[in-house]
Parts: C-alpha cells; sequence; structure tokens
C-alpha cells in the first residue's frame, strides 16, 4: 500500500461511513410500516394477490357456479380438493350430474391457485379471510358449498 | 427552589450525623451509596436495554416493543423477572470454578468503573487524583471475565468468542488510552472532579478544538469497539457463534453478562461526556452571560443524562447502521488507522499545549 492510498482510502473510508449513517438516519425518521394487528382489524388493508383461504361464493338464493366438472380436483397438486358428485333427475327426464360436497383441506393447501385458475365456470376464488386456526386438525377440512345451494341457472 | 441532589445528600448528611454516633453515620452512608449505585445500576440497564429496542425499531422502520404498558415501558422489567426466575443450568464438563466466577468478574468490573462516574455536582463516589487512569485500569478488567467466560465453557464458539475479544479489547483498549491521554495532557490532572470543574466555562471538546475533536471521535468509535456491540460484535457474533462467550450461561449468569454489556455502554458514554463534554457542567459560552445564567438553572445530573443520552444515542445509530467487520478489518481499523492517527494527535496537542493555541 502506498502512501497516497493509504490517504485516499481514509477519504473513501470517512464517506462511506457518513453515507450508511445518513441512510440509516433517512429511515429513523420513516413512519413505521409495522401494523398493530388485533387493533388495526377494521382497516386491515390487504394485499390484491395475498391468498388464505378457498372459498366457493354464494349469491342471495343460495346457488352457486361448480358444476361438479372436477377439474380443481385433478389439478391440484397434492389432493387438496375432493369433488363429490351426485346425479339427480333434471326436469326434461334426463340424469343429470350435480355437486353433492365440494371438500376442500386447508391443512393441506399450498395456495399454488392451479385450481381457481382452471376452474371452467369460476365458481372458486380465494378469499383474504386470513384467521383460520383452530385447535383441532379434522377442523381444517371445509365443505366449501353451503348446505342446500344448488348450481345457478345460466342467464337465458 | 434548589434542584440538585446534592442538597439532598446534605439534608441526609445532617440528619444522620445529628442522630447517631459518627461511626454508624458513615457506615449507613457508605451502605447507602452503594445500594443506590447498585440500584442505578440496575435501574439505568433496564433503561437502557428499553431504548435500544425502541431506537433500533425506530432505525429499522418498526414500532419496538409496545404491549406491556404504556408503549411497553414495562417489557424490560417483566423481561427481568423473567431472567432472575429462569433456572441456571449446569453444564457437565465446565471448569465449575471459573465458570461460575466469570459473569461475577465482568459485572463487578463494569460496577466499580460505574461507581467512578461524577454523576452530577457533588455526587461521585470514588474520586481519585488518578482518575482516568483508575477507569481504564478496572474497566479493562471485564476482558479477563470475558475470557474466563470463554475458556470455562469446555465449547469451541466460547473459545472462539472469548479469543476474539481478547483480540479486540486489547487493540482498542490503546486508542483509548491514546485518546483520554489527549484531554489529560490539555488539563494536565487526571482527577475526574477537576476535569469537570476545569470545564465550566468552555468543554474541552471546544478548548482543544481540532485534536480534541478527533481524540473525541477516536474515543467514541475505539469505545463502541471495547462494548462489543454493533460494527465490533465479533465476540458475540449470533450468526456464526450462536452467543460466543456466553453461549453456556443461563438464567442470573447470563443476566450479568448482559447487564455489564448494556451497562458499559453507559460507561463509555458516561467518561466522553465527562472527558470531553463537560461531565455534568452546563454548556456555557464565554460572552453570552444571559445564555450562561440560564443554562445553569437545569440541573447538573440533568446535563450529564443528557449528554451521555445523546452519546448513547450516537453508538446505537452506528450499531444499526454497520454490518459486523471481520477481526482482520477489525485489526486494521485499529492498528492502521485509529492508532497512528490517536499518536499523531498527541503530538498535534503537544505542540497545541505548548504554544498554547487553545482556548
Amino acid at each position: 500500500m502506498t502512501f497516497s492510498s493509504y490517504i485516499k482510502s481514509w477519504g473513501v473510508g470517512i464517506k462511506s461511513l457518513a453515507t450508511g449513517m445518513s441512510i440509516s438516519m433517512m429511515n429513523f425518521w420513516r413512519k413505521p410500516v409495522t401494523e398493530c394487528y388485533p387493533e388495526n382489524r377494521h382497516t386491515l388493508q390487504m394485499s390484491d394477490r395475498f391468498r388464505a383461504v378457498l372459498t366457493m361464493p354464494h349469491n342471495a338464493n343460495n346457488e352457486h357456479k361448480c358444476t361438479a366438472c372436477g377439474i380443481c380436483q385433478l389439478s391440484c397438486p397434492n389432493d387438496t380438493i375432493q369433488v363429490i358428485s351426485k346425479t339427480e333427475a333434471a326436469e326434461d327426464g334426463k340424469t343429470k350430474k350435480v355437486l353433492d360436497r365440494h371438500v376442500y383441506k386447508l391443512g393441506q393447501c399450498t395456495f399454488c391457485n392451479l385450481c381457481v385458475m382452471t376452474c371452467p365456470s369460476g365458481a372458486i376464488v380465494f378469499s383474504q379471510d386470513f384467521e383460520q386456526s383452530v385447535y383441532t386438525r379434522s377442523k381444517l377440512t371445509l365443505q366449501l358449498n353451503q348446505p342446500g345451494s344448488v348450481l345457478e341457472k345460466k342467464q337465458a | 427552589m434548589n434542584l440538585e441532589l446534592r442538597t439532598l445528600m446534605q439534608l441526609i448528611d445532617e440528619g444522620l450525623r445529628a442522630n447517631l454516633p459518627k461511626f454508624w453515620a458513615v457506615a449507613i452512608e457508605c451502605l447507602s451509596v452503594g445500594l443506590a449505585l447498585l440500584a442505578g445500576y440496575a435501574v439505568l440497564a433496564m433503561l437502557l436495554i428499553y431504548v435500544e429496542r425502541k431506537v433500533c425499531a425506530w432505525f429499522q422502520v418498526r414500532i419496538g416493543p409496545n404491549r406491556v404498558g404504556p408503549f411497553g415501558i414495562f417489557q424490560t422489567v417483566a423481561d427481568t423477572l423473567k431472567m432472575l426466575l429462569k433456572e441456571v443450568i449446569p453444564i457437565n464438563h465446565v471448569d465449575r470454578f471459573l465458570f461460575y466466577t466469570a459473569p461475577f468478574v465482568v459485572i463487578a468490573a463494569s460496577m466499580l468503573t460505574f461507581a467512578a462516574l461524577p454523576f452530577a455536582k457533588g455526587i461521585q463516589a470514588i474520586d481519585f487524583n488518578i482518575g482516568v487512569f483508575y477507569i481504564m485500569a478496572i474497566s479493562s478488567i471485564s476482558i479477563l471475565g470475558i475470557l474466563l467466560a470463554g475458556w470455562s465453557s469446555n465449547n469451541k464458539f466460547s473459545m472462539i468468542g472469548a479469543m476474539r475479544s481478547g483480540a479486540q479489547m486489547i487493540s482498542y483498549e490503546l486508542s483509548v488510552g491514546l485518546s483520554l491521554l489527549a484531554i489529560v495532557m490539555l488539563s494536565g490532572t487526571m482527577q475526574l472532579s477537576t476535569l469537570v470543574e476545569q470545564q465550566a466555562d468552555l468543554w474541552f471538546i471546544f478548548q482543544g478544538h481540532v485534536p480534541a475533536f478527533i481524540a473525541f471521535v477516536i474515543y467514541l468509535i475505539a469505545g463502541h469497539a471495547e462494548t462489543n456491540r454493533g460494527p465490533f460484535d465479533l465476540p458475540e457474533a449470533e450468526s456464526e457463534l450462536t452467543a460466543g462467550f456466553h453461549t453456556e450461561y443461563s438464567g442470573i449468569h447470563f443476566g450479568f453478562f448482559y447487564l455489564a454489556e448494556y451497562l458499559n455502554m453507559f460507561i463509555i458514554a458516561g467518561i466522553a461526556a465527562t472527558v470531553f463534554l463537560g461531565g455534568w457542567q452546563p454548556l456555557h459560552i464565554p460572552g453570552l452571560d444571559g445564555f450562561n445564567y440560564v443554562m445553569d438553572f437545569i440541573p447538573s445530573f440533568i446535563w450529564f443524562l443528557a449528554k451521555v443520552f445523546f452519546l448513547i444515542f450516537l453508538s446505537l445509530w452506528v450499531r444499526w447502521t454497520f454490518p459486523r467487520l471481520r477481526i482482520d478489518q477489525l485489526l486494521h481499523l485499529e492498528w492502521k488507522y485509529l492508532m497512528p492517527l490517536s499518536l499523531l494527535n498527541i503530538l498535534i496537542m503537544a505542540v497545541l499545549v505548548v504554544m498554547g493555541w487553545h482556548f
């Protein structure tokens, strides 16, 4: 190390230290980004792409859009979804496959969104309701269609 | 109205001397001074841990402890209670005597240094005529405790931590000593009370201007390294050595190391405030008599604590800004940068004192 480079290293060192200190001082005066969680429940802003639990939206007449095609079950990488269908007699005399139970195991889900992306009728979505902790594992097995719900009639 | 702590002390002293024989009055006073220092030590440590956590949180754009009590002020009280109730886990194959002695060595060293600080006008437990020397000597005993802790733990991480600590403390002690020496040259005394008295009109950092300021900065860097914190926390180095020299300690023994670490921060800031920033003396500017008069109304212990906490804030600022140094970088910084500069600084100070170029 030559003498001139030694002198130079002093300058470089002091300059870089001053830069670091000024940056942390800038951060010191910023507003904290942390939120106090249980208190801010009512004003909580979740980010758009956050996925917490799979849900099947129902309209006011207790109707959903699931046709029980089973594509979500097929596309699920880890067997989280089980679509249980039943056959029913339709008005014109033919038999028709309808949804009996849409079983979703929250404890097994990796929230990959493949089921929602492949669903042809847009029957399932991920909600942002993240408060899903329960005391027993069996409670993590959910039925997504509400009892007594039927397939929504196509708009004529 | 006099807000100085000294008036309270004098009242107590007169009351005791009037009602008791001299021996018992002195004995009770000695005991209560000791108790007050111990209590102050513990309370300051708790306060410092809270301050550290809050300031750290603000630097990281967080909120920090905010659940226990308003703004989380009882967080460290709760932590201390937890620490006191925890079990001291016996470790197999340690050198038992040294293992259990080490935390006491560390805490005794920092306690003895703490006792020598002049906290306010007339509030100083130990006032030697070699005060600066005493502080330097006694504060370097804590390195012995750290080395013992690392050695007796019979653990490679602890040993590496202790060895790093040894290299670090011995190196940085030099800069601390040399930078304090610059001020000792300027003032011509080592007695802390006299040092403070000489700064009544103007603090040493202004009296000695350039060399005093350089000494101040070197002292802050080297003193910060002595406390094993911030970018100089190699002896603990969580990510490399679990917790370094105190890996094997639990319960109150760990608590002692923790307490000593935070109090050392206070002690380093306290010495810096005493030697460079006028100790408990208010800020006086020669010529501005009105300003000086107003400043005298603020009690001296508030001046001292304000200066100390300002310096502690600087140390926290550094700690939460820079990444940890490697051991070779650490030694580079001391032996190639700080030490030559402090030696040069002493030369400048000598010229300044001889030529009378100071204020």
